[in-house]
């Protein structure tokens, strides 16, 4: 057949397409279950990181199961709204609504050092989404730890944000000003220390991030407001 | 036709990238993708890697089906190749090797846009043995990866004081801590990537005379 024809070429296109349109869908199909598994172990991994509790792929599982004792769902005004599972929370529809219909998952650690109130955060970094989790000692103002992620963010710079040194910083800061309102912390550069038990360094060449994630710290401690209120007093 | 393998003429396919016509110093391209995954080592180590997986495989199926694919539509049938092939790649790692695809993010997509793959595929792949092609697409992979490797390790090592994240530069160096020494800030950021490649692209032209124009 002559290669140069129109039939030729809508025949060869219409089965290229057919074609690889099958090998990709079935790779994905076959590979969802495992990806899928994953990115549950990842969460948890995230969640334990945010109080502090290192574990690995393989352990992940079992130490999830035996620290977090308790999980549950509150809405805005801080009550408990029965019949939903916390881990199944998909934060980015939820961010979605206005907060007063907003579910907002709640997930409580036993550790050595009394009990820990972690708190689920999304935002926007500069390519795409940031999260994190940030787990409060149970005056429900000193932040425990806190554990950052990101889709795209640039490796050296916004990315950082996902790395030891950044999070560490978070330790020990607190979220409530001395007359009780809720600041969150912020993010400056280096240098500017003037609320230092609410700030914490900037990242050099990631700005937007930093922003970012300031944001999304602020918004997401201002939907929890009631109910830390209601477990400090 | 009966050339052996490693043959005098395709082993210069392999080595001639590395340095007489290599793909980002010589012939200046896949330069945005090299700008963008350099500021650390890791990633670039891994850009390099995933370049070199898709770029052979992409060489030998288009050497495959030269033969039949329509003169009028090559560029598409090219892209589709590449594209499926880094889809593939990236759901083959989000299943088994989580992390690997958790450091490649977005640099994926990258693998898709750069120009060597399809320079490549368009210059040679098409009118060459799927062998030769092969060699063809790992030796400019190589020789890309090269590049980027250098630059990473320049940036890294400048710019954050670390190699693979390994603190190199001694922290009482540090002028924070009571030293002479500070990283940097200028090294992270994409211009110095830029500077960098010119400054082998500069020593590589006066190693190699072949290079200079008149």
């Amino acid at each position: 057949m002559d290669r140069n024809s129109n039939t030729y070429t809508f025949i060869y296109a219409a089965a290229m397409v057919i074609l690889v349109a099958a090998i990709l869908a079935s790779a994905a199909m076959a590979l969802r279950p495992r990806q899928d598994k994953n990115v549950e172990i990842e969460k948890m991994q995230n969640i334990l990181a945010s109080v502090n509790i290192e574990s690995t792929f393989e352990t992940a599982g079992n130490i999830y199961a035996d620290k977090i004792r308790n999980q549950y769902v509150i809405n805005s005004k801080g009550e408990i709204v029965e019949g939903e599972d916390a881990f199944e929370i998909d934060l980015k529809r939820e961010k979605a609504k206005p907060v007063e219909k907003r579910l907002l998952p709640v997930y409580e650690c036993q550790t050595e050092s009394g009990l820990k109130y972690i708190f689920p955060m999304r935002g926007a970094g500069l390519w795409g989404p940031v999260w994190g989790f940030i787990s409060l000692n149970d005056d429900m103002n000193t932040i425990y730890g806190a554990n950052f992620d990101h889709q795209g963010e640039t490796p050296g710079l916004g990315a950082e944000i996902s790395t030891n040194w950044f999070q560490e910083e978070f330790k020990g800061k607190q979220i409530f000003d001395q007359s009780g309102t809720l600041i969150s912390i912020t993010v400056t550069k280096p240098g500017q220390e003037a609320q230092k038990e609410h700030s914490v360094d900037g990242i050099s060449g990631g700005t937007i991030t930093s922003k970012g994630l300031e944001q999304m710290l602020l918004e997401d401690f201002k939907s929890y407001e009631e109910f830390l209120m209601k477990k400090k007093s | 036709m009966s050339d052996p393998l490693f043959s005098k003429k395709n082993l210069k396919l392999l080595s001639d990238p590395l340095n007489d016509s290599n793909p980002i110093t010589v012939q200046v391209l896949g330069i945005c993708s090299a700008l963008a995954v350099t500021a650390q080592l890791k990633p670039s180590l891994v850009m390099a890697v995933s370049v070199m997986a898709v770029m052979g495989f992409a060489n030998v199926i288009i050497s495959l089906l030269r033969n039949t694919i329509p003169n009028r539509i090559r560029i598409i049938v090219q892209l589709v190749i590449i594209a499926s092939l880094v889809i593939l790649v990236d759901q083959v790692l989000k299943a088994y090797v989580y992390d690997v695809s958790k450091q490649l993010s977005v640099f994926v997509g990258l693998i898709i846009t750069n120009c060597i793959i399809m320079g490549r595929l368009e210059a040679f792949a098409l009118g060459n043995r799927p062998w030769p092609s092969f060699l063809d697409g790992i030796g400019n992979a190589a020789g890309y990866g090269v590049i980027l490797i250098i630059v990473g390790f320049a940036r890294e090592l400048f710019g954050s004081g670390s190699v693979f994240g390994f603190q190199i530069i001694p922290d009482s160096w540090y002028i924070a801590n009571g030293g002479f020494y500070e990283n940097n800030g200028m090294m992270i950021l994409p211009p110095m990537a830029l500077i960098t490649v010119g400054i082998i692209i500069w020593v590589q032209r006066s190693r190699n005379r072949k290079l200079i124009e008149d």
